[in-house]
């Protein structure tokens, strides 16, 4: 049987019917589906993690107990599991375990663009690289059987477009394959100074041995164009790329293992071809392992070494005009991402831009609040990065003497259970003052709506203990935490500028559900009286997308609101009132 | 399809149901004997932002984005959008756009402007421009949520497979309740 499923769909299928008994992540784009879909198999126990070092760690646990373990994180996730996964490195596996790294090109939905097929020669582990859903599921199982015979977790790294692009996949069966007895090996697992030097011995003769192993890999390919002039290799969405620009002009070295590289077949098939190329997005990673076997080979004096490559900046690369850019159509206004019509962060970002104060933020929806109208966010870096910055900020001038302007940290629930409660136990410890605001919306909303330990719900949909976010922040030595409605703007502002006085750290929670969580919404809508509007356009700094300039008058589309009110609080005129209320 | 392959542009603005068209579209594509690819876009773009989704088909597809100038069909759910992707649709290709203007947050702000000749301009590369009020459309058949298959609707007699097959595939993929809307107002489309 075939079916359309995404390269995230194809991952979760191939850990089925490989036999995956657990399966855990955090939520990010382009990895998210991968759990979602691991979820719905009731053999596999597929759970959400506070964040990818954890999941990564739980992961390694039933890898222990003889387990197959599927991880899945998204390129930036696999740097907070990093300190885990480099040491696994030495241990090795006892059931095979597959770390999935869905890594994003062209930043889709990223804060960088890091090539994470360095992590092979870095954590010395094999990474395979698949170009299209059917070779995503066949590689999942590939790749439990390396990770079983070399002893080794594996990477399976992914790109934005092969996560999120769908084809046509055969379907498997599953292969049950229950758990052997357990049996010790602290040489093996307990990574004392003593055992470890003795791990790095069995590391470095298995990538040998993988090296050997990788020269005859099945998956590993040549196809013979129609001459031998032009030889490419390549892996991933590249090779798609490559073969739609250039068809039967050209021969494939077509990679799967990506790491280590099957040197003696690279050196044959340079041999075999007149001019060779390696056409592979962002870093030149098998570039550079190419011409360190002294062949000569071009690639990215041709390719561009930013963003996705695509058909088209293949053959220009070949035509020799390197990264062309076609003229964008004329008069076409930009439209970025924007905060939806209710958001209950809107009103947090309104109040900060008023107070004029530094803004830390953190990753989630309401990284838009660095856009214009709302303009209130002056840093984002990684995942709980806001507590320590806004202290990092106010330790500065405090060493040197200053008195700075006030700043507030901005994170989200998820991003803070994920690592922003060990900024703020730094905050405490280290005697800081600083305001941390956390926006809570109940849900991981920018992936889409995943559950965390404070929505009170699993990823199997089985109602869990919630995390108590004020007895957190208590715990951590806050004294002052304060909880406020996201959508009563006087209080917000109230709550912020007294948590801003107090003398320690403090917190505040500005809480409502995502108004795109079904149900848990505002009711109703908003209009404008244009008879008592003073066409101040103040309700236009709330950068709403329901409110809308026509001619001389603010309009107020009632499909697009949600009713939050927030306009309604702002307009010092009272000319915004709820809809089916203004005639009655 | 008379060559057996092509290239369906989807574009429109988060949150407004391309991801489920492009499901349905991909669906019947399959039943209708093609290789099919297709690529999504997820994550922040959707909120509120340009959104598009590439689908390909033919006897067999390798790269599953479009090359530029190479779609022979534009389904448009929002007019700015049309216009954004129009280099994009082969010169004397299909354009299906929807009769909807959503302003961006530029526009509702008063610093810039909507474009006032998409019509125009549309008109001008495509060979074919089907203008769709498919908001109006869905709203006689119950629900302004089903203008996405009204656009489906009007596209689907171009691509050369049968109207069953498209209404086994809406029936197969839109939830449950929502099936006779949906229903509708595909057949609503395919009359336009």
């Amino acid at each position: 049987m075939k079916a359309l499923l995404t390269g995230n769909e194809a991952i979760a299928r191939g850990a089925w019917e490989a036999g995956v008994l657990f399966a855990s992540a955090y939520p990010g784009t382009p990895s998210t589906e991968i759990l979602e879909n691991l979820a719905r198999y009731q053999e596999v126990s597929a759970q959400w993690a506070p964040n990818e070092k954890v999941a990564l760690e739980t992961g390694i646990g039933a890898s222990l107990a003889g387990a197959r373990v599927l991880v899945a994180m998204k390129h930036v996730g696999v740097n907070v599991a990093a300190d885990p996964l480099f040491t696994f490195s030495y241990t090795g596996v006892n059931g095979g375990l597959v770390l999935v790294s869905a890594d994003d090109p062209g930043m889709h939905s990223s804060q960088n663009e890091q090539d994470n097929r360095h992590l092979g020669a870095y954590a010395k582990v094999p990474i395979l690289e698949p170009a299209d859903s059917q070779e995503a599921k066949d590689l999942v199982g590939l790749a439990f059987w390396l990770s079983e015979t070399f002893d080794t977790p594996v990477i399976l790294r992914l790109t934005t477009r092969v996560a999120h692009g769908k084809s046509l996949v055969k379907l498997g069966e599953r292969e049950e394959r229950g758990l052997p007895p357990f049996k010790a090996d602290p040489g093996k697992f307990v990574m004392v100074p003593a055992n470890a030097r003795r791990r790095h011995v069995a590391v470095e003769e298995r990538m040998e041995k993988l090296r050997e192993f990788s020269e005859d890999f099945s998956a590993n390919r040549i196809e013979w164009g129609k001459d031998r002039r032009l030889g490419i290799i390549t892996s991933g969405i590249s090779y798609h790329y490559a073969r739609e620009a250039l068809g039967e002009e050209a021969s494939y070295l077509k990679l799967a293992l990506i790491y280590p590289l099957p040197e003696k077949t690279i050196k044959k098939f340079a041999e075999e071809v007149e001019e060779l190329y390696v056409i592979e997005e962002l870093d030149p990673v098998i570039e550079n392992q190419v011409r360190a076997l002294g062949l000569k080979v071009r690639g990215k004096e041709v390719f561009p070494i930013l963003g996705e490559l695509s058909p088209e900046l293949v053959a220009a690369g070949f035509r020799g005009q390197g990264e062309e850019v076609a003229a964008p159509q004329e008069g076409v206004v930009p439209r970025p991402p924007v905060m939806c019509p209710g958001c209950p962060h809107r009103g947090a970002f309104y109040v900060l831009k008023k107070l004029k104060v530094v803004v830390t933020g953190d990753i989630g929806c309401y990284s838009l609040g660095v856009a214009p109208p709302l303009s209130a966010m002056h840093s984002l870096i990684c995942m709980g990065a806001s507590v320590s910055n806004a202290f990092g900020f106010q330790e500065a001038y405090r060493a040197a003497g200053g008195e700075g302007p006030e700043v507030v940290a901005v994170i989200g629930d998820s991003t803070f259970l994920h690592s922003g409660m060990t900024g703020l136990l730094n905050v405490v410890y280290n005697g800081g003052r600083t305001t941390t605001i956390i926006l809570d919306n109940d849900t991981t909303a920018m992936t889409g709506h995943q559950d965390h330990p404070a929505t009170g719900m699993t990823l199997k949909g089985v109602p869990a203990p919630r995390a108590d976010l004020e007895k957190i922040c208590r715990a951590l030595g806050v004294e002052d935490v304060r909880t406020v409605d996201a959508y009563k703007l006087a209080e917000v502002e109230a709550e912020i500028r007294a948590a801003l006085q107090h003398e320690g750290p403090s917190v505040v929670i500005v809480r409502r559900p995502c108004v795109l969580l079904k149900g848990r919404g505002p009711k109703g809508y908003y209009v404008v009286d244009q008879d008592l509007c003073r066409r101040c356009r103040l309700c236009l700094r709330l950068g709403c997308p329901a409110i809308e300039v026509r001619g001389e008058q603010t309009w107020i589309n009632e499909t697009l609101c949600n009713g939050c009110s927030l306009c309604e609080q702002v307009c010092p005129f009272n000319a915004i009132v709820r809809g089916g209320e203004e005639s009655e | 399809m008379s060559e057996g392959k092509g290239n369906i542009l989807v574009v429109g603005v988060g949150g407004q149901g391309t991801i489920l068209a492009s499901r349905i579209l991909a669906e019947v594509l399959l039943q209708g004997g093609y290789d099919v690819k297709m690529s999504e876009v997820h994550g922040m773009a959707q909120r509120g932002g340009s959104v598009v989704t590439q689908v390909r088909f033919g006897q067999k597809v390798f790269s599953p984005l479009i090359p530029r100038g190479e779609a022979d069909y534009l389904l448009a759910f929002e007019k700015l959008e049309s216009l954004r992707w129009l280099a994009n649709l082969r010169p004397g290709g299909v354009v299906v756009v929807n009769d909807l203007e959503l302003p961006p947050v530029s526009v509702l702000t008063g610093q810039a402007a909507y474009p006032r000749d998409i019509a125009e301009k549309l008109k001008e590369r495509a060979g074919t421009v089907k203008l769709v009020p498919a908001q109006a459309l869905a709203r006689e058949c119950g629900s302004i949520k089903s203008q996405n298959v009204v656009l489906l609707g009007v596209l689907a007699p171009f691509l050369g497979i049968a109207k069953e097959v498209w209404e086994k595939a809406i029936a197969q993929i839109v939830p449950a309740p929502t099936v006779e809307m949906n229903l509708a107002a595909f057949r609503a489309g395919w009359e336009q």
